[in-house]
């Protein structure tokens, strides 16, 4: 498993995108707290994490879920355990 | 013979669309079956049929606006002989008087999603198209009789994508967030005009739910990881068992208290508005399954595919604001219910413990409940039961 960043980036992109349709998530502030900027909630964040892990194969323990608040320290984090 | 009518989705629910058959005359269908698809200012609903029979008849067209408790559909017991169609043929339906709360929202004509053409799509699909924003109004099916299934909805929504002009905003299927709107304005209008509410509040200690849900969830894989608000509502139903003047519904001037607990979980939408559906028995529910039927439930809310009885079942209702929001919220009632529990963020507090101040996680717990059924005595008796609950969560 060695995505690159751009990879894990889009895949992030589309995952956010698919929670929160309406939002473009190009437009949003990446360094914001992704909760604010997509308005998702805990069951919102849950679904992303389900997702991501299944998709890049990483695991995000519970206890890292603060290192991945805004979207470019998931996308850091991701590329780290990659 | 028996007659399907439309249902009454709520205390607010004038008509209904019919948009989609899922049913055919000649097919058997049984108590709880997903007969049709109905726009109503909730959404798109899945109706199940309320009885179990052959279906003698369609009455109306998929597209058709009729007002709750027209005839539908007619079905035939298992022993009655088939007859010609053209006997089934609907008689016109007296239109009720209007209900005192006139919102006359008509609910929306269905979208183009929805082929006119007669076109089968199996709900999965449906529900799929609706996610991705498919347009299925030209698509051809590779299913049974040339039904459209999941697989050719996303052999369609790749072409569609591919194709520089088919720009296709992803939307929720069949919801009008100005409907939804008149219909909350309703039902909390008539709660807030008929309900004498009161108003309790108490603060949780969630150390040890806290702790418990940390380690319980650091050897899961996400997928099968619990919330805080699985716990709410865990303690939330164990707690009703013993305090049932909290859980059913007030009609007619009297309060019946309901056999299941059945509460409905608010789930808010995006853009707007909010539904409460109804997780059937849940007192009986492991803390998995139970988490497993608000991941579905909340999908749902939000993708479309909730199913009437979601709707017309609660018999309390639950308000999480999880990790986000305001300390507190004290609810307004869903009538004809008589409680609503309102969980607010879960913050570190600075509590007073043995004599020491602690900063601990914990939790705004409110009740909102009417006074025609319960009081203030009871309702205090019933919020300490759901904190005492939530202090030992190895045992909900």
């Amino acid at each position: 498993m060695n995505q690159s960043q751009d990879e894990i980036r889009g895949v992030v992109v589309e995952e956010l995108s698919r929670i929160a349709p309406e939002i473009d998530v190009a437009e949003i502030d990446p360094t914001g707290d992704l909760r604010d900027e997509m308005d998702i909630d805990s069951m919102d964040h849950l679904n992303l994490m389900i997702a991501l892990h299944k998709r890049l194969g990483i695991e995000i323990p519970e206890i890292d879920y603060p290192k991945l608040l805004t979207l470019d320290a998931a996308v850091a984090y991701l590329q780290a355990k990659a | 013979m028996d007659a399907l009518v439309m249902p009454s989705l709520g205390a607010d629910m004038e008509d209904g669309t019919l948009a989609e058959w899922l049913i055919a005359p000649g097919a058997k269908i049984t108590r709880g079956d997903v007969i049709a698809v109905v726009e109503t200012q909730k959404g798109a609903i899945e109706i199940e049929a309320f009885a179990s029979g052959v279906v003698a008849s369609l009455a109306i067209a998929e597209g058709e606006t009729v007002p709750v408790g027209a005839t539908i559909a007619t079905l035939r017991g298992a022993g009655e002989a088939a007859q010609p169609v053209a006997a089934e043929a609907p008689s016109p339906q007296p239109v009720p008087e209007p209900a005192a709360i006139a919102t006359a929202a008509v609910a929306p004509p269905p979208p183009a999603i929805l082929s006119s053409a007669g076109r089968r799509v199996s709900p999965a699909a449906r529900r799929l198209a609706a996610r991705l924003g498919v347009d299925l109004l030209q698509a051809d099916g590779t299913g049974p009789g040339g039904a459209i299934v999941s697989g050719d909805v996303r052999r369609i929504g790749a072409e569609q994508r591919a194709m520089p002009d088919a720009v296709t905003p992803v939307k929720r299927r069949g919801l009008d967030l100005d409907a939804m709107r008149k219909a909350i304005a309703a039902a909390m209008a008539k709660s807030k005009r008929e309900i004498p509410h009161y108003y309790l509040s108490t603060q949780v200690d969630l150390s040890a739910a806290t702790q418990w849900l940390a380690e319980t969830n650091a050897n899961r894989a996400p997928e099968n990881r619990l919330l805080m608000a699985t716990l709410f509502l865990k303690a939330s139903a164990l707690a009703l068992r013993e305090h049932p003047q909290f859980n059913g519904t007030y009609e007619e001037g009297a309060f019946r208290p309901s056999a299941g607990i059945h509460i409905g979980m608010a789930v808010a939408i995006r853009g707007g508005g909010l539904i409460a559906p109804a997780i059937h028995d849940c007192d009986t529910l492991g803390l998995d399954t139970l988490m497993a039927y608000m991941r579905d439930l909340v999908a749902r809310v939000r993708g479309g595919g909730l199913r009437s009885s979601e709707l017309t079942d609660p018999t309390v209702t639950v308000s999480s604001l999880g990790e986000r929001g305001v300390e507190a919220l004290f609810g307004v009632i869903y009538p004809p219910q008589v409680a609503l529990l309102g969980f607010g963020r879960v913050t570190e507090t600075v509590l007073a413990v043995e004599g020491s101040a602690v900063v601990r996680p914990a939790v705004a717990l409110s009740l909102a409940a009417d006074h025609r059924v319960s009081d203030g005595h009871r309702g205090g008796l019933f919020l300490r039961r759901i904190a005492a609950l939530l202090q030992e969560p190895e045992k909900l």
